[in-house]
């Protein structure tokens, strides 16, 4: 145990550099974040994510968030366990019929001013899963989504990319 | 020799000669209630169950699945004998059959909906008329007694995670009953894929469960390949292992790292989550896909492994072999961690068994089924393997399996790729119109992560699906939990559910 710390603080930071193109992009995306989210949300912005009907596979991608390559907490951006405590919603899956009660109230548990990201091709419209008997749509036919984020599922730095543009957005609304 | 009940049951009949690999045999109600005899005694296993329009088809196994067939009671009108009255591990999957296809088990003691919350605005096609009235409030099991208080959870988790209902009943801080209520993320997958095309289906398939992609695509291409007696080239099933070795590390890092973060160890999370990451950065450049979805195809895969790729799963498979033993270390010399995971959570080996409980969860209370080994696929045959196993069934157990099986998936890794064989990568898939069947039918079992996916199909004579039954691993590994948790404090809930980390998504279909 105190050898693993103590390694870990003398080694250099485990994060190896990335492929070429990534990398610029997640260090565009890094700094770019970094301010806007200082400037509109006081350094902080809480998520709070809904899984609405996914196939899991969105929830993986946005759990890479966390790890320690794209390390979304040192933009101030965390994820909160309660809507209560949140600014925006991130939403996945397709709409179930059996979700969307649990969503509907999630939603109005969420303090104003609040946003709506819906992720994944089945967050947009229902992806591969329209049209079924159990499913309601996409994210935006139960909540106004304010963004989407496509993607089968987004790639971690899609999801960056995308916290981005609803900074963005946001600043443009008030 | 002395004849199994699996032989009695099946014995002298004769097999659909539309079904494929393993035989598929109609049966009468006696029969039926003979092989819900022999389930109940442990001398079969149930391996799956669903439901048709007039039909019910149970998938059965002898005890370590050296052989395994398909009975189905036919011209079924409205209702059929139950086989969970005699053995319960059937129960939820009855209830699902009650409302997907309106056939009712007679005889069963819990009839309550499961998946259908009674709010879909139409139900799904030949299922009864009502299932479920959405007045109805669903009735939670009745609890009695004083000093006890039921703690609600759900379906809206405080975690990133899939949504589910858990009520438990405490008594102060232990909690003596915890009643699931699954089915938030039914998307009625098996209703999108009758009609659909070959190519849709399998897509769908490649999403029933995403962490399990790649066992879902392979699960329904195997079973598809044998409906047609496709005969795919021996470099698409080498691909297709290592392709699904890689989701098995990806998964079990993912899982090892989060069981210790519900312990308050979030350092292993760390270390965990850097070399889940460092996969699945090796899969995307290795097959273009970090997940790896829609790479394995009826017929074989979507797309070879070039240099480039082979260097990035040689690299990445060096780095887990420098780094894995480090956090191993780590788990086994923190005692303040094992305090929470030893003796936590226990799953007896009996109820395991019972279940024919597969995957780690099976295998850490002394199960040693792999399907990978039985009934077992290629390439695995001409591969060497050791398919861990402990007795003690607690948290600490599942988190030992899951430390084997990654060292096992990455000496499998490493004899795939000194050992790859050169050639054509996928096939066509023959459409059996010529032969003259109207319907072929084929059956397979294939071991993800979480355990033994099963997948039935039935193809038409155009190559579209007219019906598919995907089973998930979690079926019966879900109402295990209920078991496992037991007599533990609330507070270990999460990590019990972590070390079981069923599927809510492949169990709700
Ligand atoms: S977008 Fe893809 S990964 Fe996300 S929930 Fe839908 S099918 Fe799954």
């Amino acid at each position: 145990m105190r050898k693993t710390l103590f390694r870990s603080i003398i080694q250099a930071p485990v994060t190896e550099a990335p492929p070429p193109a990534d990398a610029a992009a997640l260090a565009e995306l890094a700094a770019s974040v970094d301010a806007a989210a200082l400037r509109r949300l006081g350094r902080s912005l809480a998520i709070r994510e809904v899984d609405a009907g996914s196939c899991n596979g969105c929830e993986l991608e946005i759990h890479a968030l966390n790890n320690a390559f794209y390390d979304l907490e040192r933009f101030g951006i965390r994820f909160v366990a309660s809507p209560r405590h949140a600014d925006v919603l991130l939403v996945t899956g397709p709409v179930t019929w059996n979700m969307r009660e649990g969503l509907e109230r999630t939603y109005a548990a969420t303090p104003a001013p609040k946003w709506v990201v819906a992720v994944g091709d089945c967050g947009f419209d229902g992806g591969i899963f329209a049209g079924s008997y159990a499913v309601a749509g996409g994210v935006s036919a139960v909540v106004p989504v304010d963004l989407h984020i496509r993607g089968c599922p987004p790639t971690p730095t899609q999801l960056l990319r995308g916290l981005l543009a609803l900074l963005n957005a946001a600043g443009q609304d008030r | 020799m002395e004849m199994t009940a699996f032989d009695a049951i099946t014995n002298g009949r004769t097999a659909d000669p539309d079904h494929r690999p393993w035989p598929r045999f109609s049966v009468d109600e006696g029969t039926w209630a003979k092989t819900a005899d022999a389930l109940r005694d442990g001398e079969c296993c149930l391996l799956g169950y669903w439901g048709e329009r007039e039909r019910v088809n149970l998938a059965l196994g002898t005890p370590n699945l050296s052989a395994i067939c398909v009975l189905s009671l036919e011209n079924v009108d409205r209702v059929f004998p139950s086989l969970a009255a005699a053995f319960p591990p059937a129960a939820r999957l009855e209830r699902t059959i009650r409302e997907m296809n309106g056939l009712l088990a007679a005889g069963a003691a819990d009839s309550r909906p499961w998946l259908n919350h009674g709010r879909w605005p139409q139900v799904p096609e030949a299922s009864a008329p009502s299932a479920l009235d959405p007045h109805d409030k669903y009735t939670f099991l009745p609890v009695e007694g004083e000093s006890l208080h039921q703690i609600p959870v759900g379906p809206v988790h405080a975690g990133i995670i899939e949504p589910g209902h858990f009520r438990f009943t405490a008594n102060g801080e232990t909690v003596v009953r915890l009643e699931e209520r699954l089915g938030y993320v039914h998307k009625g997958i098996e209703g999108l894929m009758a009609g659909a095309p070959l190519a849709k289906a399998a897509q769908l398939a490649g999403r029933v469960s995403g962490d399990s992609t790649v066992a879902y695509a392979l699960a329904f291409a195997r079973a598809v390949e044998a409906a047609t007696e496709t005969v795919v080239p021996e470099r698409a099933h080498w691909l297709r292992a290592l392709m699904a070795e890689l989701e098995r590390i990806a998964n079990h890092l993912g899982d090892i790292g989060a069981i210790c973060n519900d312990a308050a160890f979030a350092i292993m999370l760390a270390h965990c989550g850097i070399l889940r990451e460092q996969v699945l950065r090796a899969t995307a450049t290795t097959f273009g896909h970090r997940l790896m979805m829609d790479r394995i195809i009826p017929g074989g895969v979507a797309c070879d492994l070039n240099g480039d790729g082979r260097a990035a799963i040689e690299a990445l498979v060096a780095r887990i072999r420098r780094k894995f033993p480090e956090l191993v270390e780590l788990y086994d010399n923190t005692t303040s961690l094992q305090d929470r995971t030893v003796a936590t959570g226990i799953l007896r080996p009996a109820l395991a068994q019972r279940f024919a409980c597969g995957g780690v969860i099976g295998r850490a209370s002394g199960r040693t089924v792999d399907a990978r080994r039985h009934p077992g696929y290629p390439p695995y045959d001409q591969l060497a393997f050791d398919v861990p196993s402990l007795i003690e069934g607690d948290v600490n157990a599942r988190v030992w399996i899951r430390i084997r099986e990654v060292e096992q998936s990455l000496a499998l890794i490493e004899q795939i790729l000194s050992r790859l064989p050169e050639g054509a990568i996928a096939t066509d898939i023959r459409a059996r119109a010529e032969a003259g069947a109207a319907h072929t039918e084929g059956l397979s079992l294939v071991e993800g992560f979480r355990g033994d996916i099963l997948v039935w199909v039935r193809l038409r004579a155009d190559g579209t699906v007219d019906r598919c039954h995907p089973r998930d691993p979690s079926w019966f590994q879900w109402p295990l939990l209920e078991a496992a948790i037991e007599g533990n404090i609330v507070a270990d809930f999460p990590l019990c559910n972590k070390s079981f980390n069923c599927s809510y998504s492949g169990h709700d279909l």
